[in-house]
């Protein structure tokens, strides 16, 4: 007897959307974008998608399941979007530069770029890919692993459109550049956004993704991002997620940071049925920093699971980490932080909190630190804590006359506060604090 | 204006008060010693609505309205107040904002007017004035990194604030220094009026050379065992409690 269709994994899906795409929708990339791609899907093939039947300790935590039996459709033709859909996600100033994805393809209607400096490339990836190879070829899935990642296998067997964008070097760049993907649900959609941030020596930038969809509707987002910081450049990223509850949503970001360096990220998880971010730093260069902050907001049956590697690969590098979590229903968080210092990387100072804050009982949160150290002469701490609000908080606001349910509100909005208040870019910060303050307003009602 | 009647309290199995009484008239003070243990705190707690006490039977009224069925937000709209003995700190919420959300609330409840930002701010650079409170740490999360004497004086400012009907202050003077503890008492005398009561727990005489109280009990083993004018601390402060636990000698003592 044949198996139910539900139990069956997709692969297949991919594999002829793939030939398709092969056929139809990248044939005039180079050459070498095609050897790629092939080599990504092989490998995918042969990888499969980490489900619990081949579990591992990565995905032990996360059942990936639903995305791999959902008949998930690739699409190759892109989708038409109202300029209006885009409202929900429109942040910061009016003249920032735009790119703007729909379902994984470049939409350039919706996108918009304002006067950058010279030399500045804020581009589709496709574009760049055939008439500038020599710059995004050395560095094109590069960085981001294929080899042991099913989800970056497949992300890069579908590598056409995406966002290309170069700082030369000792170039600032004053104001954010926002990449937002879209996702539509005219089908069940998959789509592979892709991101290559390269900033040269000693140049600044701010760049956002964010992520959205119809505020309804399955689809699955599987999203890579590269970024590559050159000697003592800095580079500030957000990444906002706002998917529809039902969506999937897997990023893997990969950055790899130069001598003096510095990266600072905040990631925003506020929707999205199952969510999973891979962020991967290598400390790749003496000297270099980074500060990783995250939020994630989760109800109903939502999960969210971090999973963030800092590789201190060399001496006098500097990491600190601090994610926190408000969960309410029956949402589950994982994160998982492993910091690894290698054999002599002397003088490493290396530092991550994970704090979650349960609002309901049936909530629930798994964090899990894990320190690979190969040298002496190091400094690492970490501090982790799952907990719900503390009653004699709450019992000294009520004394002041604050009902409980504002008091409630009131130390859940301190509690997130931390992370926001860690968003340097004004703008942005204000952003992410509507999107919050409106979620926990729906959770709390004050 | 507070009046305690034959009030049993326990927190989990372990009974603490074991029948008080009290009558506390507007425009008095009353003060209440007692040794560690003996349910001053305990009282102090109970009568603000802490969730982990249990009132077992007895009643509270405040003007006459039940007290003891009032979650601890209303008791404070009912005017009630109590000076912690040891302030919470809460972390990411800004002083400012915590005392007029509580401000607010209050007058909402009474159908009056709310005070906007600015009008706040002056009013509490007013208060804190009476507290001699650095500025600065108005606009720091409540109670967060300040020393046990910032802390204390805090309290009296959001006594200053909310203008109390019944305080009920936790030991103020744990903790300070004298000069902190003239601050904090001269505070709390500026606030004594025809319409306000105060009852003052205190483990030691020292603060009722500042704040004179009209009366004062003596509570032993969850119960009032004595009380007499502000006399009475002083044969505490030179006796000790071991006297007030041995009550013949001690009622002989006093005549």
């Amino acid at each position: 007897m044949p198996k139910p269709a539900s139990t069956l994994t997709q692969e297949k899906r991919y594999l002829a959307a793939f030939a398709s795409f092969e056929r139809n929708g990248s044939a005039q990339d180079p050459a070498w974008a095609h050897r790629l791609r092939r080599a990504a899907i092989a490998r995918f093939q042969s990888l499969g998608f980490p489900t619990a039947r081949r579990g591992n300790e990565e995905w032990k935590y996360t059942d990936v399941g639903p995305i791999a039996r959902a008949p998930f459709q690739t699409p190759v033709t892109p989708a038409g979007v109202e300029a209006g859909a885009l409202e929900r996600f429109a942040l910061g100033k009016h003249g920032w530069s735009r790119l703007v994805f729909v379902d994984g393809a470049y939409a350039e209607e919706l996108s918009s770029l304002s006067t950058l400096p010279p030399g500045v490339r804020v581009s589709n990836l496709a574009e760049v890919m055939a008439a500038s190879p020599d710059l995004v070829e050395p560095h094109l899935a590069r960085h981001a692993d294929y080899e042991s990642n099913a989800f970056t296998a497949l992300n890069t067997a579908f590598l056409h459109d995406g966002a290309l964008v170069h700082i030369p070097d000792g170039i600032t760049v004053e104001e954010p550049i926002h990449l937002l993907f879209l996702s539509t649900s005219r089908q069940e959609t998959a789509s592979h956004p892709r991101v290559l941030i390269l900033s040269g020596r000693g140049s600044r930038a701010t760049i956002i993704e964010s992520y959205g969809g119809p505020s309804r509707g399955r689809y699955f987002t599987n999203a890579v991002t590269e970024v590559v910081v050159g000697a003592g450049a800095r580079v500030e990223h957000y990444n906002i997620q706002q998917q529809s509850e039902e969506a999937f949503h897997i990023t893997t970001t990969q950055v790899t940071l130069g001598r003096d360096s510095a990266f600072s990220s905040v990631n925003i998880d506020l929707g999205g049925s199952v969510t999973r971010n891979n962020l991967n730093v290598l400390m790749g260069e003496e000297g270099c920093s980074c500060t990783l902050n995250g939020l994630y907001l989760v109800g109903g049956s939502q999960h969210v699971d971090n999973q963030v590697i800092v590789d201190h690969a060399k001496p006098y590098t500097t990491s600190r980490e601090l994610y926190k979590g408000v969960l309410n229903g029956r949402s589950r968080s994982v994160f998982h932080g492993s910091i690894v210092v290698r054999k002599g990387a002397r003088k490493v100072n290396a530092n991550q909190v994970d704090k979650n804050l349960l609002l309901s009982d049936q909530a629930e949160a798994d964090t899990k630190p894990a320190f690979w150290i190969y040298c002496d002469d190091v400094k690492c701490g970490h501090g982790a804590a799952c907990g719900q609000i503390d009653e004699t908080a709450l019992f000294y606001l009520r004394s002041r006359g604050i009902g409980e349910r504002a008091a409630r509100s009131l130390l859940t909005r301190a509690f997130v506060s931390e992370v926001i208040d860690s968003i340097e870019n004004e703008p942005v910060r204000a952003h992410v604090d509507t999107l919050v303050q409106a979620k926990l307003q729906e959770w709390l009602g004050e | 204006m507070l009046e305690i009647r034959n009030l049993y309290a326990s927190i989990g199995e372990k009974e603490i008060l074991k029948g008080v009484n009290l009558h506390v008239k507007a425009g008095e003070v009353h003060a209440i010693m007692g040794p560690n243990g003996s349910g001053k705190s305990t009282l102090a707690n109970v009568l603000a609505g802490h969730p982990s006490y249990t009132v077992t039977s007895g009643e509270v009224l405040l003007e006459g309205a039940n007290l003891l069925v009032m979650a601890p937000e209303n008791r404070a709209r009912a005017g009630l107040f109590l000076c912690f003995q040891h302030p919470v700190e809460v972390p990411g919420v800004r002083l400012d904002h915590f005392m007029r959300a509580g401000f607010n609330a209050i007058q909402k409840s009474k159908g009056q007017e709310e005070m906007d930002v600015l009008k706040f701010d002056r009013f509490i650079n007013d208060k804190a004035k009476l507290v001699e409170m650095d500025r600065s740490l108005i606009r720091r999360s409540v109670n967060e990194g300040f020393s046990g004497g910032e802390k204390k004086r805090n309290e009296i400012l959001q006594m200053a604030v909310f203008e109390p009907k019944v305080s009920i202050l936790d030991e103020p003077d744990s903790g300070l220094d004298v000069d902190a503890l003239r601050i904090v008492a001269g505070a709390i005398n500026q606030m004594r009026s025809p319409e306000r009561a105060i009852i003052l727990v205190t483990h030691y005489q020292r603060i009722l050379d500042y704040i004179v109280p009209d009366v004062v009990h003596v509570i032993v083993g969850g119960r009032i065992v004595m009380s007499g004018g502000k006399e009475l601390a002083l044969e505490v402060e030179t006796r000790g409690y071991d006297w007030i636990e041995r009550p013949d000698e001690a009622l002989r003592a006093i005549g």
